[in-house]
């Protein structure tokens, strides 16, 4: 989207003050066909991602990948320190003793995964992420208190200020507000 | 809100999680506010002055150490290890009820970790970064312990020996600390929005705006995070069990009487969380007093704690029973000389000390009317504390004073220094915990908001 044709508004935010009626209304959004959509609420509520039409995210797939990778890398460094780059003979130990690499790659693995689940998360969700329209709603500092909120972006194919402000309105909201950019 | 009267002396019924009548609201200002006030109460900068004089009777330890080496310390051959290696273990443990109440329980879907965890998940990380410097500081030159301890390419072409239990420490230990904090931290971001949108001062916006990362609570994101927090206390859960197990490792692998036994695995993981069971609730107990917090952290709360360390408890004790079982059973002359010295020995005081503190004290739980009591747990954990500590004691010396040969027989005791040291780390521990208190939400703000009933969604079909 070019600067010149970008919209006044950043779109339309309808605010609520329990998670029942936010989803309910979240729901409603979705079935009347807009996707350019987002909800917010002070804590985890599944039914309003569902709603907003989030059914899975990659965070599994993210970790399996980061948790192989870390234990895989765990091993063959202890393969290549102790086997290639510098044979040394402990003990009579063999030089690729296995059972004694098992607890490094363990370590590893689970630090691959962690690592990938928190940055991969923060990643996908875009964080940090200083500025954003949102913000500029008024009362959205109550999103992180008791406030629920459901967002239709002007960018929305369907979005039509007139008629999507009704709309929202329709759907029982405490208010409906300007999000300016 | 007013309070209503809650079945509070009712020993027999359970108590609430959380007491009725709050809201989002209520919770949300309750527990910001106590990181956003802008009186620090005077308690606080007495305790906050005490522990930092203590925790710098550690940095001049730790000065002084560098100065001269670690034959400022008691420890000598045959006992090489003694207080460093006691304090390191003793600190480990303490912290793994921290993830044990932040992963493990969070799995088991138990609701009355909510209120505890962020606070035990801090003293985790403020026990593990006290534990690792006695074996940093052990090696004498700590900064040579970076290639004795990390492989990475150097010019000397050397390599860690990953064989060793004492590397698999370091990967451990550097592992479990990089996790909780991590954990610690993708916890609070919610959190740190909730502050930063509170905050009055330029100052407290700025600070927690940059550590909240731009959080809105959107649901695309809450979907996520959530996703990210459930696969992190998946993780969290066999890793805590892996680090003492690798700790125990540093013992078992060994071929010293007293410390090359199969039971010392399970052993040390029990004896861990029963110990940091015992911390979190001498940290709980006052803390829930000081600030007002029954309301949030309820005697359910302290019940359960006396649950788990009364469980703990008895594993522990019988990990003693077997170790003295298998002296007799394995017939070796060695192992059983091992357990008659510790209980009729020089250091038998420090054996029978430990019987009382961590098996017959702890017994007075099995009372409802004693886990009802804030003053009796606060006094229980506190002597399980000293039990763990001298558990780590009778382990490391009367197994290593008597050598195989008696020629190289001698007494350990601990110097000034010794004693500075883990003094002065408490001192930095409570420092850490003190500055926690003031500045970050103590108790998980938005975790608390999903026990709420509000937070129940209205059935319409």
């Amino acid at each position: 989207m070019k600067k010149s044709t970008r919209p006044p508004t950043y779109g339309l935010m309808a605010e609520f003050d329990n998670p029942t009626d936010a989803v309910a209304a979240a729901e409603r959004v979705y079935e009347a066909g807009y996707r350019r959509i987002d909800a917010f609420s002070p804590y985890p509520v599944e039914a309003l991602s569902e709603a907003i039409g989030v059914h899975s995210t990659k965070m599994p797939l993210i970790v399996l990948i980061g948790g192989v990778l870390g234990g895989l890398g765990g091993y063959f460094m202890q393969y290549y320190v102790h086997v290639i780059n510098y044979p040394l003979n402990v003990g009579g130990k063999p030089l690729h003793s296995w059972p004694a690499f098992i607890p490094v790659t363990f370590e590893l693995t689970i630090l691959g995964a962690a690592l990938a689940a928190v940055f991969g998360m923060l990643a996908l969700n875009g964080l940090p992420e200083p500025y954003h329209p949102v913000f500029n709603t008024p009362n959205f500092a109550l999103a992180s208190r008791d406030r629920f909120f459901v967002l239709v972006e002007s960018l929305d194919p369907k979005f039509d200020r007139d008629a999507t402000r009704a709309f929202l309105n329709s759907l029982g909201p405490r208010e409906v507000t300007d999000v300016q950019h | 809100m007013q309070k209503v009267e809650q079945p509070h002396d009712d020993i027999h019924l359970t108590p609430n999680v959380i007491e009725p009548g709050h809201t989002f609201g209520s919770v949300t200002d309750k527990i910001s506010a106590l990181a956003l006030r802008k009186r620090t109460p005077i308690g606080w900068f007495l305790g906050f002055t005490l522990s930092f004089a203590v925790a710098n009777v550690l940095m001049f330890t730790i000065a002084y150490l560098l100065m001269t080496g670690i034959g400022i310390w008691g420890n000598n051959v045959p006992v090489g290890w003694a207080f460093d290696i006691i304090n390191f273990v003793w600190w480990i443990g303490i912290g793994h009820a921290g993830t044990l109440i932040s992963a493990i329980l969070l799995l088991l879907r138990q609701e009355w970790r909510t209120s505890i965890n962020r606070f035990a998940e801090a003293m985790t990380l403020f026990a593990v970064s006290c534990a690792v410097m006695f074996p940093l500081l052990h090696t004498g030159r700590p900064w040579l312990a970076a290639y004795w301890l990390f492989p990475y390419p150097n010019t000397m072409g050397m390599w860690p020996q990953f064989r060793s239990p004492l590397l698999w420490d370091v990967f451990a230990v550097s592992t479990y600390g990089s996790v909780s904090a991590l954990f610690w931290f993708v916890g609070l971001i919610p959190d740190f929005a909730t502050l930063r949108d509170r905050a009055k001062g330029k100052f407290g916006k700025v600070v927690y705006g940059m550590l909240a990362l731009g959080w809105r609570g959107s649901a695309k994101h809450w979907a996520r995070y959530e996703a990210t927090y459930l696969l992190l206390a998946g993780l969290a859960t066999p890793l805590v069990l892996s680090v003492h197990t690798i700790v125990s490792l540093d013992f078992a692998v060994a071929v010293i009487p007293g410390w090359h036994a199969t039971i010392f695995p399970p052993y040390f993981v029990a004896g861990a969380i029963y110990a940091g069971f015992a911390m979190v609730l001498t940290l709980t107990i006052p803390l829930r007093k000081f600030f007002g917090l029954e309301d949030f952290i309820t005697h359910r709360h302290l019940r359960n704690m006396a649950k788990i360390m009364l469980a703990t408890g008895l594993i522990v004790a019988y990990g003693y029973m077997v170790e003295a079982f298998m002296a007799w059973y394995s017939q070796n002359t060695y192992e059983q000389f091992m357990i008659l010295n510790r209980m009729t020995g020089p250091y038998a005081w420090s054996y029978w000390a430990l019987i009382f503190c961590n098996v017959m004290v702890p017994q007075i739980l099995w009372s409802k009317r004693v886990r009802h009591s804030t003053f009796a747990l606060f006094a229980i954990s506190m002597v399980v504390s000293v039990g763990m500590w001298l558990e780590r004691f009778v382990i490391l010396v009367t197994s290593l004073h008597r050598d195989f040969l008696p020629s190289s027989w001698a007494m350990y005791s601990p110097t000034i220094f010794d004693w500075s040291m883990f003094i002065g780390t408490i001192g930095l521990f409570f420092t850490l915990l003190f500055l926690f208190v003031r500045f970050l939400p103590i108790i998980s703000i938005f975790e608390m908001r999903t026990i709420l009933p509000q937070a129940e969604m209205a059935k319409e079909d």
